[in-house]
């Protein structure tokens, strides 16, 4: 599985990632990899507000539809309107292009509690 | 993979789902599907055992005709969907007829064939050759050519819907211009042990010829089907669903004098369907089976039966049963997703015009 080793990851495959006053917030690649041909994604308006673990999305693929939880909690303040168009940027680039939405956190407290790259990586490993 | 009627089958391959299925949408698909079923029914009262046993038309086909025809009980009700060949008699006097069923159904439908023939007094024989056959789909708009590319005979001189033998790396095969993803292409019939080299020869002829030519999996199977307007059973016909209300009156021959299902149907067409089968297009995401149609002022009108992306027309849609007020073309509806209505309109089944209606 690729990693993003600037993100930090919730169990739930969720990553956010520092951006700038922001962090932009997506799914894993192993999550990508698992639910296959993503064809729709659901997302929130802009000045919304989340806590952690809110489910605030959904994302659907050729197999199923699930929901998407926030890794920290926050207000958005951009989405990814190129998903519209385009969802299966998430399986072409989860890190990049393929982000989700950006919040402003409302505590960095919850980033440095999501786990790191290696510790993700072993989690996803069992699954 | 995942399991399926008892066979472990591949939902997509590496290639991903959706461009599995853009390419047998633009060239060559090859599909796995050795789980169908395959019955022979012979003996002296063979034509008429198999007319009566299947809703459609058969006496009229010529040998190696093929054709699409549904398997009901006394209430109309589907038990399942048939291909039946007319192939040539081997015994004087004897018809003889190549049955394929779905993998899910082999069992019942045996014994069910079995059952019926049983009342007619040793003059008709069934047997389930599914364990020695192999069969695989190879569908797309340059199947054909490549089919060519690789038979004994001429596979393009085969009207669609007629079957014949025709010989693949060393193997006689029993081909069918038919499909089940609305191109061009055909079903092939073999002894199992040859799997694996017919097969590979398809995968190397079209690298040779420099035709793509890819494996495609149950996941790409189901949008093909799905986009071109053709029934899964479990889904648009089931044993809870009768012939009628799935809109395949096309495939039952009421100027037969009889067969199994005809009274009901008539019966079940004089009082008036009570639900029909109709395709919606909505917005906002994804319908699946088992979510629920509501009419504009949030009325329960009926449930999906099956829905998905459909990668050929780009557009998200649903097969679904209705109350007939609302199965007309241009309804507006709603189907409830994730706790939310989307915005959903009755449109024209199929999504995707099969190739050889064009």
């Amino acid at each position: 599985m690729k990693l993003d080793s600037a993100a930090r990851y919730r169990s739930s495959h969720e990553f956010a990632r520092k951006e700038g006053n922001l962090y932009v917030v997506g799914i894993s690649d192993h999550a990508q990899a698992a639910l296959g041909d993503i064809v729709y994604v659901e997302l929130p308006e802009v000045g919304k507000t989340f806590a952690q673990g809110d489910a605030f999305g959904v994302i659907e693929s050729v197999k199923a539809a699930s929901d998407l939880y926030m890794p920290m909690g926050g207000k958005v303040a951009a989405v990814n309107e190129g998903l519209g168009g385009d969802p299966a940027l998430v399986n072409r680039d989860c890190y990049g292009e393929g982000w989700l939405v950006k919040i402003e956190a409302a505590s960095a407290a919850e980033f440095n509690g999501l786990m790191d790259a290696a510790t993700y990586e072993k989690e996803a490993d069992k699954e | 993979m995942a399991p399926f009627a008892g066979y472990d089958m591949p939902i997509s391959y590496p290639t991903g789902a959706v461009e599995e299925h853009n390419i047998c949408r633009r060239s060559v698909g090859l599909f796995d599907i050795d789980h169908m079923g395959q019955l022979i029914v012979s003996g002296p009262d063979a034509d008429a055992f198999v007319s009566h046993t299947v809703s459609g038309a058969v006496l009229d086909m010529k040998d190696w005709d093929a054709r699409y025809s549904l398997l009901l009980d006394e209430q109309g009700l589907v038990r399942d969907d048939l291909f039946v060949y007319r192939l040539p008699s081997v015994a004087a006097g004897e018809g003889r007829w190549w049955i394929v069923v779905n993998a899910s159904n082999l069992e019942a439908d045996f014994a069910w064939f079995k059952a019926r023939a049983g009342e007619w007094k040793g003059k008709v024989k069934v047997e389930d050759v599914s364990a020695e056959t192999y069969m695989i789909a190879v569908q797309g708009p340059r199947a054909i050519e490549l089919l060519d590319l690789m038979a004994d005979r001429e596979v393009s001189a085969f009207p669609r819907f007629t079957s014949g033998e025709i010989v693949i790396e060393g193997t006689k095969v029993l081909f069918g211009r038919t499909g089940y993803t609305g191109e061009d292409g055909g079903e092939l019939f073999f002894p199992a042990e040859k799997a694996v080299a017919v097969w590979e020869a398809f995968i190397k002829a079209g690298e040779k010829h420099g035709i793509e030519t890819k494996a495609i999996g149950l996941a790409a199977r189901d949008s093909l089907r799905f986009e071109a307007g053709m029934p899964l059973h479990g889904h648009e016909i089931s044993p809870a669903i009768n012939a009628l209300e799935a809109g395949f009156k096309w495939a039952c021959d009421f100027s037969k004098p009889d067969f199994i299902g005809k009274k009901a149907l008539e019966a079940i067409a004089a009082a008036g369907l009570p639900r029909k089968l109709v395709g919606i297009e909505i917005t906002g995401g994804v319908p699946r089976e088992g979510y629920e149609v509501l009419s504009p002022t949030g009325a329960k009108i009926g449930v999906c039966v099956a829905g998905m992306f459909c990668p050929t027309t780009k557009k998200y849609a649903a097969n679904a049963f209705v109350t007939p007020e609302f199965a007309k073309v241009g309804t507006e509806v709603a189907v409830m997703a994730h706790g939310k209505p989307k915005a959903g309109l009755v449109v024209k089944r199929p999504l995707y015009l099969p190739a050889y209606r064009r």
